[in-house]
């Protein structure tokens, strides 16, 4: 389908349109997720409209620390990211792989899960996520082998996006340019216009099918003022970065220091609680869990996500690799940031921040790429 | 009529195999013959693993240590609930089998040269299709040498497969063991001093290593020290694996994951970090 030039533009809807939209997407047969307050957060969970978001509340985000606090305003879209991310719809935690029994012949039978699909439709999807989803599309499903549940899910996922309205002060997207404008990547994009006493969204169509749902909502065409406005918003984002990451030859610094002091100096603060791999976006680790009936007459097998910073992680027979927390921090770090480059062609950061902000001491992953790249020297590869 | 259309197979889920064959050799190591109940097995490379499932305890990554016309052979060590539970096995018995997975050992690429097999006692097993094949085609290979290390004369694997090779004038055999027994009166001491005592052109030379990571290491520097490239010296690393398909990230070795840019690997892609603690 063409898109005319009205479209290309852009429209505008205004919040009982946010709830059209809503409305239209679960009435398409979509499970709608969006963000919602739950335990003083704000996390992503099942939606029903507008009432469901976390109108008027902004985060304050430092390292180790997440507050919720009161705006100004009834911003829809006034937080920056929490602890959720999209992962776990696409990539559940926990998903069963298989069943196994005893068949009458002694033969072993074993059989993929009886699960029905969801069809998701997230609302609010920032760019650094958008970012993220495809980082993990290469990872889980672009190589020889895919992980077919979350291809599936991703292939059938509508996505609504939302240009940033406010960094977080852990927020670096701009420095692994993937935010906070979104570019490409999804259904519809978002940019929520709150000046002069109206509450807007501008409505950037990025596929037919977001076309399409357009269709059934009501909207009005953009006009060069509210197109400039938007323009504003994301600009104002861009510069109110609370952290940066020079990723410049990045993947050699890091490889090439991997004896650097500073994994030991970090290890005296980092506590291996895997946190900062939960939070993440991108972190794709997973272990598998076999379970039987007392009499072993059934069995089945589960992926559930895990982290490199436990110990069992790296466990062959004999003990761990790697048993001392530099060891760890030093593999996620390297991996995300270096060795992910060599592995997928792309950073396995997207600078959300979520690993700054949910360690529980604070660990700074700008900081301690920082202070490396102050006094490289270290012994690394050859 | 619409034909049902069937999703690709999904690579997480085992073929049931039974075993054919059970022959226990050394204690707590056991060698099965595996073959699939129906249809046939895939094809498999020297120096490949298979995921190997035992119902309702678990799966663990084993090298193919021979293939019969119908299956795969692999050699067990019982370390762990998993590999015990299949060392246990007898014939008859039912388990799950995903692979073949990784990178096999280059003999293809070998031919025409002279090829030194290192193996550290359990590690004798995925090379010794390798050496099957090589010795298949013995014309085509120059000098063959097999060296072979373990703790004491008891834990020899393979033994009689090592009196066989070295009963043919066309190849080398060295045993030695870490610690001799009164009976004992072949070399006592590590793999790698056979290394130093070995006859190849180290212009012209495939060096195959397997053994415990310690061996290996000591390994590649005596073949780095008698002026064998790197690049033409393989090692088949080792670390845990979940998935054996490149998305449970279980077993990174720096910037490899061992499942599918390994096992096998040369010496020259990981020299930098093969000596490095704890990666």
């Amino acid at each position: 389908m063409q898109r005319d030039s009205a479209d290309t533009a852009g429209l505008v809807i205004d919040p009982l349109g946010l709830q059209a939209l809503i409305e239209r997407l679960a009435s398409m047969g979509f499970r709608v997720v969006g963000p919602a307050l739950r335990d003083d957060a704000v996390v992503y969970d099942d939606i029903t409209g507008i009432g469901d978001l976390p109108q008027g509340w902004t985060d304050r985000q430092e390292p180790g620390r997440y507050r919720l606090e009161r705006r100004q305003d009834d911003a829809l879209f006034g937080y920056a990211v929490g602890p959720h991310s999209w992962k776990k719809f696409l990539f559940p935690p926990v998903e069963t792989l298989w069943s196994a029994r005893w068949d009458d012949k002694g033969g072993m039978a074993i059989s993929p899960p009886e699960t029905s699909q969801d069809k998701f439709a997230f609302i609010g999807v920032r760019g650094c996520e958008l970012h993220a989803m495809a980082i993990q599309d290469r990872v889980l499903a672009e190589g020889d082998h895919a992980n077919a549940t979350y291809a599936a899910r991703r292939q059938e996922a509508f996505i609504v996006a939302v240009n940033c309205g406010q960094a977080g002060g852990t927020c670096f997207c701009v420095s692994m340019e993937t935010g906070p404008k979104v570019e490409s990547g999804f259904d519809l994009a978002l940019t929520e216009l709150l000046d002069g006493g109206e509450h807007r969204f501008l409505v950037e169509i990025g596929s037919d099918a977001g076309a399409q749902v357009m269709e059934e909502v009501p909207s009005a065409p953009a006009s060069a003022v509210q197109i400039e406005a938007a323009a504003a918003v994301v600009e104002r984002t861009a510069g109110q970065m609370g952290r940066s990451l020079d990723t410049n030859g990045i993947k050699e610094l890091l490889q090439g220091n991997l004896e650097h002091p500073r994994w030991d100096e970090v290890a005296e603060r980092c506590l291996t609680c895997a946190n900062c791999t939960m939070v993440c976006p991108t972190c794709f680790c997973t272990t598998v869990e076999d379970h039987s009936d007392l009499t072993n007459q059934s069995a089945e097998r589960v992926r559930k996500w895990d982290s490199c910073f436990t110990m069992d992680f790296s466990y062959v027979h004999g003990g761990s690799v790697r048993s001392s927390t530099r060891s760890r921090y030093r593999q996620w770090m390297t991996h995300k940031l270096a060795n992910w480059i060599d592995q997928f062609g792309t950073s396995g950061c997207v600078g959300c921040g979520r690993c700054v902000t949910w360690c529980p001491v604070g660990i700074d992953i700008t900081e301690e790429a920082a202070a490396i790249r102050a006094t490289p020297g270290g012994k690394g590869e050859a | 009529m619409m034909q049902a259309v069937m999703p690709p197979r999904d690579p997480m889920v085992p073929d049931v195999y039974r075993v054919s064959r059970a022959q226990s050799e050394l204690a707590g190591v056991v060698t099965l013959e595996v073959e699939p109940v129906s249809g046939n097995r895939p094809a498999g490379l020297p120096g490949q693993f298979n995921m190997l499932y035992a119902m309702g305890i678990g799966e663990v990554a084993i090298s193919i240590s021979g293939e019969t016309p119908r299956g795969f052979v692999h050699t067990i060590r019982a370390v762990g609930a998993v590999s015990g539970a299949l060392a246990g096995m007898e014939e008859g018995a039912v388990l799950g089998l995903r692979g073949p997975y990784g990178t096999g050992w280059p003999v293809a690429e070998a031919e025409g040269s002279d090829v030194v097999f290192v193996a550290g006692g359990l590690g004798l097993a995925p090379l010794r299709p390798a050496i099957e094949a090589v010795l298949a085609a013995r014309e085509r290979y120059g000098r063959v040498t097999i060296l072979a290390g373990c703790r004491s004369p008891r834990e020899i694997l393979f033994r009689h497969q090592l009196e066989h090779w070295r009963q043919r004038l066309d190849v080398e055999v060295q045993v030695t063991v870490d610690h001799a027994d009164t009976e004992w009166r072949g070399n006592v001491g590590v793999v790698p001093s056979l290394i130093r005592r070995a006859a190849f052109d180290p212009d012209d030379t495939y060096a195959f290593i397997c053994g415990p990571e310690v061996m290996m290491r000591f390994s590649a520097t005596a073949l780095q020290e008698a002026n064998l490239p790197a690049e033409r010296t393989f090692l088949s690393m080792e670390r845990n694996m979940k998935c054996a398909i490149g998305l449970c990230g279980h077993c990174q070795f720096g910037p490899s994951f061992i499942c599918k840019d390994g096992p096998v690997m040369a010496l020259d892609r990981i020299a930098g970090i093969l000596a490095m603690r704890e990666i």
